[in-house]
């Protein structure tokens, strides 16, 4: 399941050269050795970093082959960005080690930041110069040299469709032009490890699927990509395996199936007409369903996971028939196969997208101890 | 020495990036200009008429313009200072220091391109205050190369002014704190010195502060080099002011040899926050 859908998968890290987002057929690669697995791009044991009481990384292990798109999904907090920050060298762990591309990222910061690509949450372009400037400035300090970080620059514009603002300031920029210019900035030296840190967040749908479609571009040439997220949808589209974490750790890892058959069973969904009709309607799905309902206040949604032996069907004709005798109108209903925000919700006891981390702390250390 | 080299080029390619900016936001640079032409017009007309320069028998104001010039463009210079620390503490709101701090490049070189661009703001605002001083009757009355000089030291000074002010943007890493708390600190060190009035007048204790104030010796140094010593207001006998390049050649020294290396510790420290 692995890189399934990669082309290549390169023998060696060393020998990798990068993700050209378009062009995935500029550079003749080493034949594949058909039963070698692939050697692991990035690696990561027992990281560590607390600020006050607060664990932002709690003992993390990774590892990442090399070719292969991780995800790591996970709520606002769970310590996304601070990993992302530990593995490309802007910030020392507490405890723990780790290594990109064979190097030492403790020990030879410098080395690693030669085979490395960052994209952070923030488009961090400097709005004042042209989109070519950016580059250009960026492939100077990778110390291209001044006609190869030119030619580079033109070509990844291109690339990204942004030569027709290629000359304009970056500040005359729209959201999605940023990223792909933040994203292209990242690519400049080639690396051999890329690292985007929620790349779509705070895009609108349309600049969203714009840059999927990009991204999806990029893991097709071979990169190692390691690409945090609170997107579920953008996890199970991009990556070869997720991670989740919450409070700094691990709670899961598998490719997008994997997680959701470790949820099992169905979810049977029910939207009240009113409000104050919530906590009767969880009442009823809690009795036909396993654990507890999950309520989505705003848009009066109940919804809990069914497994066992009677079909699902069964059980939403028996919940309906409740909630019709407790008068409950009810003006949607359905049956779905769980996605990865059930798969959050089961393992954490909170949704992916809460904005607060506390919201679910109450159920959520027992169910994380259940999940484990 | 390779590792120098680099660093320098990386120092080129950084500093370059912040000309561009006064290129791009003009309004930086008019704004940053606009009020030392103002502090010229209202000191010289006035304080101007009210500033007794003594010995010449009354007030004349043509002689306190020639007295004033130096002491605004020190002002000036120690205030432009502020933009150094602003600047970063706004790159690193934005996350272009994390960008930076992702390269292969040297940690150094982010905060030497910020301070030698920022000595191209200060020149172009003594250049600027020059020309206003000239339409009010400033004039320089020494060789050119005395001149230099005095535009050396301005230059020289602010540097190291520049690199404390990273200091404090790396420490407060808001840009409009940076503005708000350099004040205070800069406006009182820029006054209670001989930039706007001679000494004479101050009393005891901020007498003896102003006259070791090393801004007082900027100006000093600027003032003598310019041609600009008025006789009536007499300059202390105290050593800061008798040898004022001197004096402020190592106040200039010692504030580097703490603030570059304190501030480039800073620099990776606040990035890897």
């Amino acid at each position: 399941m692995l890189s399934g859908h990669l082309s290549v998968v390169r023998p060696r890290v060393e020998g990798m050269s990068t993700p050209d987002p378009v062009s995935s057929s500029s550079a003749p690669r080493p034949a594949p050795p058909s039963l070698v697995s692939p050697p692991i791009a990035v690696r990561a044991r027992g990281l560590v970093k607390a600020y006050g009481s607060i664990r932002a990384l709690d003992g993390l292990d990774l590892e990442v082959p090399a070719g292969s798109v991780l995800g790591v999904l996970g709520p606002n907090g769970a310590g996304k960005t601070t990993l992302v920050r530990v593995l490309t060298t802007l910030l020392r762990p507490d405890a723990g080690s780790a290594e990109v591309a064979g190097i030492d990222v403790l020990a030879q910061p410098k080395r690693v930041r030669e085979v490395i690509g960052l994209s952070g949450q923030y488009a961090a372009v400097d709005e004042y110069l042209t989109g070519f400037e950016n580059l250009d400035m960026v492939g100077r300090l990778y110390h291209l040299g001044r006609g190869p970080a030119r030619a580079r620059a033109r070509e990844l514009l291109a690339d990204f469709r942004l030569e027709d603002a290629a000359d304009r300031p970056v500040k005359t920029y729209s959201g999605g032009m940023r990223r792909r210019l933040d994203l292209a900035a990242a690519l400049v030296a080639r690396p051999q490890v890329l690292f985007l840190d929620e790349p779509t967040t705070g895009l609108d749908p349309r600049s969203r699927n714009d840059m999927w479609g990009v991204l999806a571009d990029l893991v097709t040439g071979g990169a190692t990509l390691v690409l945090t997220t609170q997107y579920l949808e953008e996890a199970d589209r991009l990556a070869d395996s997720i991670v989740v974490i919450d409070h700094g750790r691990i709670i899961a890892r598998g490719t997008a199936d994997e997680l959701k058959a470790q949820v099992g069973g169905e979810v049977i969904e029910v939207v009240v007409a009113q409000a104050a009709q919530i906590p009767a309607a969880a009442k009823v799905l809690a009795a036909v369903g396993v654990g507890e309902p999950f309520i989505a206040e705003h848009i009066r949604r109940v919804s809990v996971r069914v497994a066992g032996e009677r079909p699902a069907a069964a059980l939403l004709v028996e919940a309906l028939r409740e909630l019709d005798a407790e008068q409950i109108p009810v003006l949607d209903v359905g049956v779905r196969r769980p996605t990865l925000d059930d798969v959050f919700l089961t393992l954490t006891g909170h949704a992916a997208e809460d904005q607060a981390p506390e919201s679910g702390s109450d159920s959520s250390p027992k169910q994380r101890e259940n999940a484990r | 020495m390779t590792a120098l080299v680099q660093a320098l080029g990386d120092g080129v390619v950084v500093a370059r990036r912040n000309l561009i900016k006064i290129k791009r936001v003009p309004d930086l640079l008019v704004f940053a200009t606009l009020s030392p032409i103002m502090f010229v017009l209202l000191f010289a007309y006035i304080f101007g008429g009210a500033v007794d320069l003594g010995g010449t028998g009354g007030v004349d104001p043509g002689l306190y313009r020639e007295f004033l010039i130096a002491g605004i463009f020190a002002q000036t210079v120690v205030f432009g200072a502020t933009i150094t620390g602003a600047s970063l503490a706004e790159d690193l709101q934005k996350g272009v220091i994390d960008r930076f701090r992702s390269l292969p490049m040297s940690g150094s070189a982010v905060l030497v391109g910020r301070t030698v661009a920022d000595v191209a703001n200060n020149l172009i605002a003594i250049v600027v205050m020059g020309l206003t001083g000239l339409v009010v009757g400033w004039r320089i009355r020494t060789s050119v190369i005395d001149a230099l000089i005095g535009v050396g030291v301005l230059l020289l000074f602010a540097y190291a002014m520049s690199w404390v002010m990273a200091v404090v943007g790396l420490l407060v890493r808001t840009p409009e704190v940076v503005n708000n708390a350099s004040f205070i600190v800069i406006f009182p060190l820029t006054f209670c010195a001989n930039t706007f009035v001679p000494l004479e007048s101050f009393p005891a204790p901020l007498r003896a502060f102003a006259e070791w104030n090393p801004v007082s010796a900027v100006t000093q140094a600027a003032r003598e080099r310019f041609g600009n010593v008025v006789p009536g207001a007499g300059v202390p006998d105290v050593w800061s002011l008798q040898r004022p390049v001197t004096y402020t050649i190592l106040w200039t020294a010692v504030m580097l040899v703490i603030f570059v290396p304190l501030s480039i510790r800073m620099y990776h420290r606040a990035a890897s926050r």
